[in-house]
């Protein structure tokens, strides 16, 4: 990626940003909640109408909806997110103690993923149409359609009610913690990657540069790890990127599952209780994290793929 | 000389399958006459928390409710919202593609970006914000994926649409005097169907699953209705007594999704032939 791509990339992720900000600012404006009201409940009390306008009023909810947007988005740039009344702290802290939680889990469900599916993707292409290669397509299938939040109710009654190896909860703290959750979200992701990687094996295996080697008597082995793989690598990386930022996002059936102390439990509460503050926070931090690991994706192609290197 | 095979024969897999859909749908269809007297809201106190048995194939939940009779009732909740959900996904994103990819300009930029806008962010949170915020609902949560799956269709309708944007029969049907309306409706929209069709055909398993952990999230169907979804975070409570009530819910999501993914796959085969 070249000097000017980049700062077109950025700009444009700028503008993303600035959409998301405003979609889900207009649409806690919209909503039917009252913030103040809530506020005041949450506490305790039980405030007249005069007290509910008067810190309306304070706290800027009656001025006009633009005014407010950009007051909100003036803070956020400043790094003030607000204060969450459901918790009464700020929201910057909020999310940041949930942040590596929720970071530990994604890493460690993509790693689960990647000890599945790497070596049953290959397998399944090098046997391409052998009974080992419809198994493994059946499991995928059967993956594929299985919802996760099921997966994770049926792992935690048969390894925590049943046969009572695991904690129900768990606190997020240690490795025994994590192990559930993790399989859950692998679960699924697996199916998808398996059948990634065996297409990316399957048509590296029929390039010309493959018949080659095998003319010149290489071994199929050497031919497989030494070429094959390094090179189906390559379309693996774009969509670990995209995983990463869906997990950091799309973990939240699961950390509520689980009782997983995350990003994604923290926000789920944060909307039913009607947080408003720390929803926007949420939304416009997980877009940040998103984008930001695309792009190092994109960048990241730089160095493994020799071609674009010298396409510059 | 070979005989011809029929469609059926020639393409097993997919006529088993859409046996199967027709099935689950004639199912929920019938829902009230398979169930009978079976009431899917009105329980009876006294035999809430049962095991399966003869008398309650699935056994009762907590309100002494049928949880057979809910799960079957709970097909046309789940099914019907999810053909709403992926018609209205269809026909906005088409809508939506079509009109970007013929008039091209600032129409197109304007709806373009914002595609690029969606689709730049995890679906999911945008989703449960969504949802959460215009309040638990069913339609509600068509709304909130609806917002977030749109692009996937605009973008794909756009590029059928700027294929044959260009070509001599286009132009010669504008030179002639064709009206816009008239274009996209002969030319343009037909173009995109079959790619469409196969696209929709294929997301409706993946939609399901969305509703349902919606709905499992609480942000989708309320109590009492007999949602799948729903059914499972009620579940999820009584794990260590009743069991059962998080297997057959979450059973007849598994088995639905993979009958309309098996279906979903059939027709690809069928109908696009670059996959032959």
């Amino acid at each position: 990626m070249g000097k000017k791509q980049l700062l077109s990339r950025l700009l444009q992720m700028l503008i993303v940003l600035i959409g998301i900000s405003f979609l889900t600012f207009l649409l806690t404006y919209l909503s039917p909640g009252d913030p103040v009201r809530n506020m005041y409940t949450a506490t305790g009390i039980m405030p007249t109408e005069e007290l509910i306008q008067q810190t309306r009023d304070e706290m800027g909810f009656n001025d006009p909806f633009l005014t407010q947007y950009f007051r909100w988005l003036g803070n956020c740039l400043k790094g003030d997110f607000g204060n969450s009344y459901s918790l009464n702290k700020p929201v910057v802290s909020l999310l940041s103690a949930r942040l590596w939680p929720t970071l530990k889990l994604t890493l460690m469900s993509l790693g689960i993923m990647l000890i599945l599916a790497v070596p049953l993707g290959v397998l399944s292409a090098v046997y391409k149409n052998k009974p080992i290669d419809y198994f493994v397509r059946a499991i995928t299938f059967f993956g594929v359609s299985i919802p996760n939040f099921w997966v994770g109710l049926l792992l935690i009654l048969i390894f925590c009610v049943k046969m009572k190896l695991l904690p129900v909860v768990s606190s997020g703290g240690s490795f025994r913690d994590l192990l559930l959750p993790a399989v859950t979200l692998a679960i699924a992701m697996s199916a998808k990657y398996t059948r990634q990687v065996r297409t990316a094996v399957l048509e590296e295996l029929g390039s010309d540069y493959v018949i080659g080697a095998r003319a010149r008597g290489v071994r199929e082995r050497k031919i497989l790890w030494g070429n094959v793989f390094p090179n189906s690598l390559l379309p693996l990386i774009t969509m670990l990127g995209l995983s990463v930022g869906s997990l950091l996002g799309g973990t939240s059936v699961v950390e509520v599952i689980f009782s997983y102390p995350g990003l994604g439990s923290l926000a789920v509460n944060a909307i039913t209780s009607a947080d408003y503050f720390l929803v926007q926070g949420y939304v416009l931090w997980v877009a940040v994290i998103y984008m930001v690991i695309n792009l190092i994706v994109d960048l990241s192609y730089n160095y493994v793929d020799p071609r674009m290197r010298l396409r510059r | 000389m070979q005989k011809k095979k029929s469609f059926f024969r020639k393409n097993v897999v997919f006529t088993i399958f859409a046996v199967l859909a027709i099935l689950v749908i004639l199912t929920a269809v019938f829902a009230p006459v398979i169930c009978g007297e079976r009431d899917p809201y009105e329980g009876d106190l006294a035999q809430s928390i049962m095991k399966p048995s003869a008398e309650h194939p699935f056994g009762t939940d907590k309100m002494g409710r049928d949880v057979f009779t809910r799960v079957l009732y709970g097909a046309r909740v789940s099914l019907l919202s999810t053909f709403i959900l992926v018609a209205v996904i269809f026909v906005l994103g088409a809508i939506l593609g079509v009109v970007a990819g013929y008039f091209g300009g600032a129409v197109d930029a304007v709806i373009m970006r914002i595609a690029d806008m969606m689709i730049a962010f995890p679906g999911l949170v945008l989703a449960i914000a969504v949802a959460g915020i215009l309040g638990a609902s069913i339609r509600n949560a068509i709304i909130a994926i609806t917002i977030v799956s749109w692009p996937k269709y605009a973008r794909l309708a756009r590029s059928l649409v700027m294929k044959i944007r260009h070509t001599d029969f286009v132009a010669a049907a504008t030179v002639t005097g064709s009206k816009t309306m008239y274009m996209l409706r002969r030319y343009m929209f037909p173009n995109t169907l079959t790619t469409l069709v196969i696209t929709a055909a294929t997301d409706i398993g993946s939609m399901m699953m969305e509703l349902a952990a919606l709905s499992f999230l609480g942000f989708g169907a309320k109590a009492p209705t007999p949602e799948w979804g729903y059914m499972l975070s009620e579940g999820r409570n009584f794990m260590q007594n009743a069991p059962w009530m998080m297997i057959f819910p979450g059973l007849a999501i598994f088995i639905t999704v993979v009958i309309f993914n098996m279906l979903g796959d059939g027709l690809r085969d069928i109908l696009d032939v670059r996959s032959e």
